[in-house]
Formats: structure tokens, C-alpha cells, sequence
């Protein structure tokens, strides 16, 4: 139980996807200009994520290791997350037509997020059984959402603010970017518990 | 190498037909975009966009064959709200559709007038009241300053008015002022 | 009896100024050379004149008479001549003219007809058409129309009426020496109010540091047998006499954001109105003068009451206004403003005229960035973030302004008050909320303007069409005629045969018409 416990906490914290780890910094700047659009893509991206983590290990372990196919696990991965991806448009797109509007291309672009292949990649690599695999993906998810979060509220911010001419807009994204990942090193000590 | 093959052709089989199955269910009609869209221009119906009115520029818009800053009568505040609403980056407006102009209002001069009813044609929200041969008017409170009746009018006689600052439509003015602007005054 | 009292978040206390005016009784004005009348004296539709240059008007006779519903009448202020119905600057910040009557006295100060007006027979309906022609509005600064105030609410009565005798802004004892000499016009009015709204209790609220006033309208109270009436002092502070934050100290109820008191059976009346009310129910009067308090860079001074469309000038002047005097301004240093000049007119909402020097109010020193000490968060009576609305203010994103509900500021000025960077917080919400009513209105008009466009394209399309079934019915017509005269007549083209009585006709025609013009 504890382990579980830990590894959704080291996903979401200590681990985490965009600031730690440095995967998906395209829709961390492209997407997180306002409160809604941030949390509505880190919506998608859990659904995703999750499913995705989830999915892969089932292929992973039923088909392409049984079949000494692992060469083909990278493959593999990208259909089936380009799928899910693909699913969760039409879905959005059906419930959700501003939301759809305002992800634009960001939503597809799921597809090719670094974090979203990546994670069931270092999923793989940490050799979690299916349980452990679903909250790995679960918890990578959360982390995103909740950077993306934390970034949007920060730029609503920064929006009104009296920024140099030169460093409006993306640039000061950037170093707001960096100054969370330093914060979010402080995690790094939870380490120990494990 | 079969059983790679049959792996990746059953993966695509299966995630094609749930896919497939997924269109269908979820199929979307219309575009409500176009709607928001077109409630946020100014609907002047003038035409400086280069569009003949307001809605087929929001289509225009919503399918990406426009861009968003070529709307004179919205001004800045205009483009500013599209971008907002589509996550575009905002752009100044297009010196090649025109310029914003103070809000102004057409008036016939009654003297000149020959009541010809070309104007009247010519409104695109019916603000022109008359018939021929009679006086022609306009009503101020339903023009919308789009000036596509200046043209037709073969006398002449009609002008652009700038509307007045009365009581009931001043704005405070915005308290941040320009040390540059000031010192130079 | 002691009665339990509430705190109100936040507020200040800057010093009171009070003592210089409140010794002196009020005096009545001079009449002045003319009279500028606005018409436009409350909030609401703009009454339209009903007289005209030239015309003969005796007192209280009505001027302007209100448009609509939500609009309050305007009546002369003395006897006289109508000089103009001109455009005139009004004693608003912009410095813009309105529409104004000018009228000249003749001297004779006569009153035009009136009686006491039957209210307690009367249907609510017709009672609120009397107070609305008799051109009542609130008398507290805010000039609202107060025949839409007066009525029982939802629940069909009231539960507390609260009658504002606070008067928390310094400099301003016009409402405090109006307690003190005339409790019996405002104790009778409040009786009024109370049955008008069929209300539980009435309370009337006074700052504690009107003792005499306190003891006068208790006093009025007992001497006339007013029921369920209470006289309660509240502690002193601004700004208690803000509306919400008087009902909190009365009764405890905090209303919220975007509600209204009547939704909890709360309505709030100042005492000056409830004194008009009195004036215009049992004595039949319109509203035509109120008291103003004239205090700051004079050597004297007083309260007057002072009759509408008297130019501040010759009010100040009876106060003797120091060399120094380079401004006036109308209400209080707290929440007035500047008014363009000295000749603008006295009106429903004037009630007090600050004169002021650069030595009793320096310029204000520069705005420094904003440093989030929170402190006008913490001074703010209406429990709002003034900070944040000020960024957004700052930065033009209105609706996150909104968000932090920017409509629910009184613009009572202690944010500015206590700012340690000097930030003059109150103007920017005042740009922010007019800027947000000019879009608003736009939006409206681009909205009316897209019906209108889209009525048109459905109405050349229906002509079209009824077009296209004309042709379509005449034509079959012109087919059936075919048809017939194939089937009766041998012609072996008929429409040959048509053709050529067509032409047999217009040859008719023609003749006739050359035998005319050779007649001619």
C-alpha cells in the first residue's frame, strides 16, 4: 500500500513530469496562457496518460515480450497512444467545442507530447506490475496537470504586469519555468523515504 | 518477422475499427465557434474586411482562411478579444483594411436631397427611412457608421458626423499617465 | 434599552472637520439673479422639459416632466420667468453641458397649488406616481429615484427600515443640523416609510458624535408618539453610512456581493429623504431645495438650505471663500468631485461645497509601484481585494476586474486612504467600470445592429420570392390565356393572334393619344 502511495507521490512531486523531468514543455508554454485551457488540457492529458500507461504495459507484457518483439515496443507505443489521442479529440470535440477550439493543435499534439511516450517508455523501465502501472501513468498525469496549473495561474499574473518590452511573452514563460523547476528540487529530499 | 507483422497489423485492425466506431458515435454538426465569433465583431456590415458582412468574415475566421486584425470598426479592443477567444497571438491592425476611425454617425443634408432611394438600398441594417421621391433621414440611433451609403448618394449629400461626448457617455479617463508625454507638454 | 451592535470589516478614521459647521443654524439662501435647473438630476431617464423660454412658472410648478419609470420629475425652484431651456455646464467632473432650464426670479417666491396628498387611501401604484412627480430621489448623495425604493418587497412588508442619519463623511453636517432643528419632518416621513413598506421596526442610525442630534430625534420621537420606531447611536467610523455597511451595524445581516438588501427585507433611506418624503406627502411640496453644507477654505462656515439651480458661487460667497480658494469641490473629501467651475448650478445631489486651497489639500504626491501589503484590503468596508482590482483595472483585463467583483465598490476611498504607495486606487476602478458600461452598450447596439441586418436579408429575400410567385402566377396566367384561345379560336399560332392584338391595342393607344395632343 505505502509503495503505492510512493510511487504516485514521486510521480506528481519528486519526479515530476515537466519541471523534473523536463518532458512536455510544448503544451507547458503553448496552452497554459489561461486557468481554463490549462486545466482542460491537463485533463485530456490524464485521460490519456493513464489509459496510455495502462495500455502499453498490457501490450507490452502480452504481446511483445512473449513474442520477443521488443524492438518493436517504441511502434507499438505511438499507435496506441495515437489512437487514444484520437479518441479523446472526438470526445472533446462532441462535449466541449470551446474547449476543442482553444486546445487546437495542442490537442493532437498529444500524440507526439515527449512526456506521454515517456512515461510508459520509463514505465517499462521501472518494471511496475499492471496496478503499479496505471498509478505510475495516473500520478506523471497529476504532476502535469498540476505544473500546468500552477504555470497558468502565474502568466494570468504576469499578463498585467509592467515586464521589460524584451522579455514579454514567452521569454519571461521561460524564466517562470525555471525558477519552478529550482523550487520544485526541494521534493528531491522525499527521496530518502522511499 | 510473421509474428511482428501480425502484432502491429492486429494493434492497427482493432484500434481502426474502435476508432472507426468512435466517429460515428460522436459525430459533431455546425459550428458553434462561428457563432462566438461573430458576437464579438461590431456588426457594421461595412465591408472594409473584405468580406460582404460580418458573419462571412467570422466563418472566414473560424476555418483559418482569415486572419483576425483586419476589422477597422472593432479597433484594437476588437482584435484583442478574437485572440483571446481563438489563443491566437494578437496582431495590430492591417493598414491595407483601413483605419480606426472615432465612432461617427451619417447625417443627410435635407437641402440637397433628392430622394432617389439609393442610400436606402444601400443600408445594411435598414437605419435610412424614406421613400422616393420623399425626403430621405437617418436614423442616428441605428447607425452603425459603416458609410456604404456615402458612396451611392449622387448629390452628395451625405456626411460622417464624429459623436459628441455628452454626459451620459463620458468615461473617466485612464489615470496612468506618460512621464515622456508629460514633460514634453 | 441596549441593543446589540455589529462591526463592519475594515473602514477608517480620518479626522472629522465637523466642529467648524455645525455651531451655526441653517440659514435659508438668498434667492439668486437666475436659476440654472438641470433636468437630468438623478440616475435614470432624462425627464423632458415642459416649458418653454418666455413661459410664466411659479414655484414648485413642473419643469421637467420624468420619462418612464425610472426617472424623477424636476420642478422650479421659485417664481419667475423661463429665461432659456439651453444647454448649460453641469456640476459633473467632465465639465460636458446639459440640458438645463434658466429661470429668472420675479421676486415673489409665490408657490403654485398644491395640497396634501391622500397616500394613506391611495394604491401603492398611485402613491409612487405622486412621490416620482414630486421629483423625490435620495437625498444621501446617490440620487436614486425613490418612489422605486418604496415598496413592501417580495414577502409584502419590510422587516427593518433603516433611515440613514450617519453622515460619516467628514466636513458634511447637513444631515446633522437637519436632525437637530427639523426631528419632527424626519420622524413624520419615517412614520410614512414605515407604513408605506409595512415594516417590523424602524431603526434610524446616528454616528455617535452627533450627541444633540442623537437627543433631538429621540426627543421628536416621543413628542409625536412615533411607534416601533428606534433612534440608535452607531459608533463612528467610515464609512457607516454606506448603505450595506449601516444594515450590518443595525441589524448584523452582511448582505453578498451582487445581492440587495430588499432580497434579506432591508431597504435604506437617508433622513434628508425621508424629510422630502414627508414635505411631499402631507404637505403636497415638491422637491425644490435641500440642505448644503458650505465648509473648508471659508471664514464662515454654515449650513444652508439652498433651493436647486442656485450657482455654487453665490452660496459660496455668502461664506466668505479665502483669496487662496483655487477649487470646489461637490461632497466630500472622501468620496467628492471636482466640479469644472463656479458658476455650475446646486442640484438634487449636492450635499456639501468644499472650497479648497493648495494648502488644504496639497497635490498628491507621485503613485509608487504597488507593493501587496494588503493594507486596503484589510480597510476596505465592502470586504473586496482592492489590490487585485486595481491590477486588472491597471492592465485593462476587465473581466478578471469583474471577477473580483469591481460593481460591488461603494467608492468610498479608504483603500486610497491607507495606501502606503499612494496609489489613487479609486480612479482606476472609476475608469474600469465606465469603460466596462461602454462596451457593454456597444456590445448592445452591434447586437441590435446584427438583428436588424439579418431582418433585412430575410426581407429581401421574402420580396424576392413574392417576386418570383408574381411572375410565376402571371405567367401561368398568360398560359391558361394561350391554352384557352388555342382551344376556342382555329388560329394556328395563337400566341401570334395575341401578339397582334397587343399590337392592334397599342396602335389605339397611340392614335388616341396624337388626336389629344393635336387637340391641346
Amino acid at each position: 500500500m505505502t509503495s503505492y502511495l510512493f510511487i504516485v507521490l514521486g510521480a506528481v512531486l519528486v519526479n515530476n513530469v515537466v519541471l523534473v523531468r523536463i518532458l512536455g514543455l510544448c503544451p507547458f508554454m503553448g496552452v497554459s496562457k489561461k486557468l481554463e485551457t490549462a486545466v482542460g488540457m491537463g485533463a485530456a492529458t490524464t485521460f490519456v496518460l493513464t489509459l496510455g500507461c495502462g495500455t502499453s504495459y498490457v501490450i507490452d507484457s502480452w504481446l511483445l515480450i512473449p513474442n520477443d518483439l521488443e524492438y518493436l515496443r517504441t511502434l507499438a507505443f505511438i499507435v496506441t497512444i495515437a489512437a487514444i489521442v484520437q479518441l479523446t479529440e472526438l470526445v472533446i470535440q462532441k462535449t466541449s467545442p470551446m474547449l476543442h477550439q482553444v486546445l487546437g493543435i495542442y490537442l493532437p499534439l498529444i500524440t507526439t507530447n515527449c512526456a506521454v511516450l515517456g512515461i510508459p517508455l520509463l514505465n517499462i523501465s521501472q518494471k511496475h506490475n499492471f496496478v503499479e502501472s496505471l498509478l505510475f501513468g495516473f500520478g506523471s498525469s497529476i504532476g502535469f496537470t498540476l505544473a500546468l496549473v500552477l504555470f497558468a495561474g502565474l502568466r494570468e499574473r504576469l499578463d498585467g504586469a509592467d515586464i521589460p518590452k524584451n522579455f514579454r511573452g514567452t521569454a519571461i514563460g521561460f524564466i517562470t519555468g525555471g525558477i519552478m523547476s529550482l523550487a520544485f528540487m526541494g521534493f528531491a529530499g522525499l527521496d530518502k523515504y522511499k | 518477422m510473421f509474428s511482428a507483422l501480425f502484432v502491429m497489423a492486429l494493434g492497427a485492425v482493432i484500434l481502426g475499427a474502435a476508432l472507426g466506431y468512435a466517429a460515428v458515435k460522436f459525430r459533431v454538426e455546425g459550428d458553434p465557434l462561428v457563432e462566438k465569433i461573430d458576437s464579438i465583431l461590431p456588426q457594421t456590415q461595412c465591408g472594409q474586411c473584405g468580406f460582404p458582412g460580418c458573419r462571412p468574415y467570422a466563418e472566414a475566421i473560424a476555418k483559418g482562411e482569415a486572419d483576425i486584425n483586419c476589422c477597422p470598426p472593432g479597433g484594437e479592443e476588437g482584435i484583442k478579444k478574437l485572440a483571446d477567444l481563438l489563443g491566437r497571438e494578437f496582431k495590430p491592425l492591417s493598414g491595407e483594411h483601413g483605419v480606426e476611425k472615432p465612432k461617427s454617425v451619417a447625417v443627410i443634408d435635407e437641402n440637397v436631397c433628392i430622394g432617389c432611394t439609393l442610400c436606402l438600398q444601400a443600408c445594411p441594417v435598414d437605419a435610412i427611412v424614406g421613400a422616393a421621391k420623399q425626403m430621405h433621414t437617418i436614423v442616428a440611433a441605428q447607425c452603425t457608421g459603416c458609410e456604404l451609403c456615402i458612396e451611392p448618394c449622387p448629390v452628395d449629400c451625405i456626411a460622417m458626423l464624429p459623436i459628441a461626448e455628452a454626459v451620459d457617455n463620458w468615461k473617466w479617463k485612464y489615470p496612468v499617465f506618460d512621464i515622456a508625454q508629460r514633460r514634453a507638454a | 434599552m441596549s441593543r446589540r451592535l455589529f462591526k463592519f470589516h475594515g473602514g477608517v478614521k480620518p479626522a472629522y472637520n465637523k466642529e467648524s459647521s455645525n455651531h451655526e443654524q441653517i440659514a435659508d439662501a438668498p434667492l439668486p439673479a437666475e436659476f440654472v435647473i438641470p433636468l437630468h438630476q438623478s440616475i435614470g431617464g432624462i425627464p423632458r422639459p415642459v416649458v418653454k423660454a418666455g413661459e410664466h412658472v411659479q414655484k414648485g410648478q413642473l419643469i421637467g416632466g420624468p420619462d418612464g419609470s425610472v426617472s424623477s420629475a424636476v420642478h422650479a425652484s421659485t417664481s419667475g420667468t423661463v429665461k432659456a431651456v439651453e444647454m448649460r455646464r453641469m456640476p459633473h467632473t467632465s465639465g460636458l453641458s446639459a440640458l438645463c432650464v434658466v429661470i429668472e426670479p420675479d421676486g415673489k417666491d409665490e408657490w403654485i397649488g398644491h395640497a396634501p396628498v391622500p397616500w394613506r387611501t391611495m394604491s401603492p401604484g398611485e402613491v409612487r406616481n405622486a412621490l416620482r412627480d414630486a421629483g423625490v430621489v435620495g437625498l444621501g448623495g446617490a440620487v436614486f429615484p425613490s418612489h422605486l425604493k418604496v415598496n413592501p418587497g417580495k414577502e409584502g412588508h419590510l422587516d427593518t427600515l433603516v433611515i440613514n442619519g450617519a453622515e460619516c463623511e467628514p466636513f458634511i453636517t447637513c444631515d446633522d443640523m437637519q436632525m437637530r432643528e427639523r426631528p419632527d419632518g424626519i420622524i413624520k416621513g419615517a412614520a410614512i416609510l414605515r407604513d408605506l413598506t409595512k415594516a417590523r421596526q424602524v431603526l434610524i442610525g446616528v454616528e455617535d458624535n452627533k450627541p444633540e442630534a442623537i437627543a433631538a430625534m429621540r426627543a421628536a420621537v416621543e413628542r409625536i408618539g412615533a411607534e416601533r420606531i428606534d433612534v440608535v447611536a452607531v459608533p463612528t467610523r467610515y464609512p457607516a453610512g454606506g448603505a450595506k455597511q449601516l444594515i450590518r451595524v443595525l441589524t448584523g445581516i452582511e448582505v453578498p456581493h451582487g445581492k440587495r438588501s430588499t432580497d434579506y427585507g432591508v431597504q435604506c433611506f437617508n433622513t434628508g429623504t425621508a424629510h422630502a418624503i414627508y414635505d411631499a406627502l402631507e404637505l403636497g411640496r415638491p422637491m425644490i431645495s435641500r440642505i448644503v453644507t458650505v465648509a473648508g477654505n471659508v471664514e464662515r462656515p454654515r449650513n444652508y438650505e439652498v433651493r436647486f439651480g442656485t450657482p455654487m458661487k453665490d452660496v459660496v460667497a455668502l461664506c466668505g471663500p479665502k483669496p487662496d480658494t483655487d477649487r470646489l469641490i461637490m461632497g466630500g473629501p472622501m468620496m467628492g468631485f471636482r466640479m469644472p467651475g463656479d458658476e455650475v448650478p446646486v442640484v438634487k445631489a449636492t450635499n456639501c461645497i468644499l472650497v479648497g486651497s493648495k494648502v488644504l489639500f496639497p497635490p498628491p504626491p507621485p503613485e509608487m509601484p504597488c507593493i501587496r501589503c494588503g493594507e486596503c484590503a484589510k480597510a476596505c468596508p465592502a470586504d473586496l481585494a482592492p489590490f487585485e482590482m486595481y491590477w486588472f483595472s491597471r492592465a485593462k483585463i476587465f473581466g478578471k476586474a469583474q471577477e473580483y467583483h469591481l460593481f460591488d465598490c461603494i467608492e468610498c476611498g479608504c483603500c486610497a486612504y491607507v495606501c502606503p504607495s499612494r496609489i489613487p486606487l479609486v480612479d482606476y476602478y472609476r475608469f474600469a467600470k465606465s469603460e466596462i458600461w461602454a462596451r457593454e452598450q456597444e456590445k448592445e447596439a452591434a447586437d441590435g445592429a446584427r438583428e436588424r441586418y439579418e431582418f433585412r436579408l430575410a426581407r429581401e429575400e421574402r420580396e424576392k420570392q413574392e417576386k418570383a410567385a408574381r411572375l410565376a402566377a402571371k405567367a401561368a396566367e398568360t398560359k391558361a390565356k394561350l391554352a384557352a384561345a388555342a382551344v376556342a379560336g382555329a388560329e394556328d399560332d395563337p400566341k401570334k393572334a395575341l401578339i397582334a392584338a397587343a399590337q392592334a391595342r397599342a396602335e389605339q393607344q397611340k392614335t388616341a393619344a396624337e388626336t389629344k395632343t393635336n387637340a391641346e
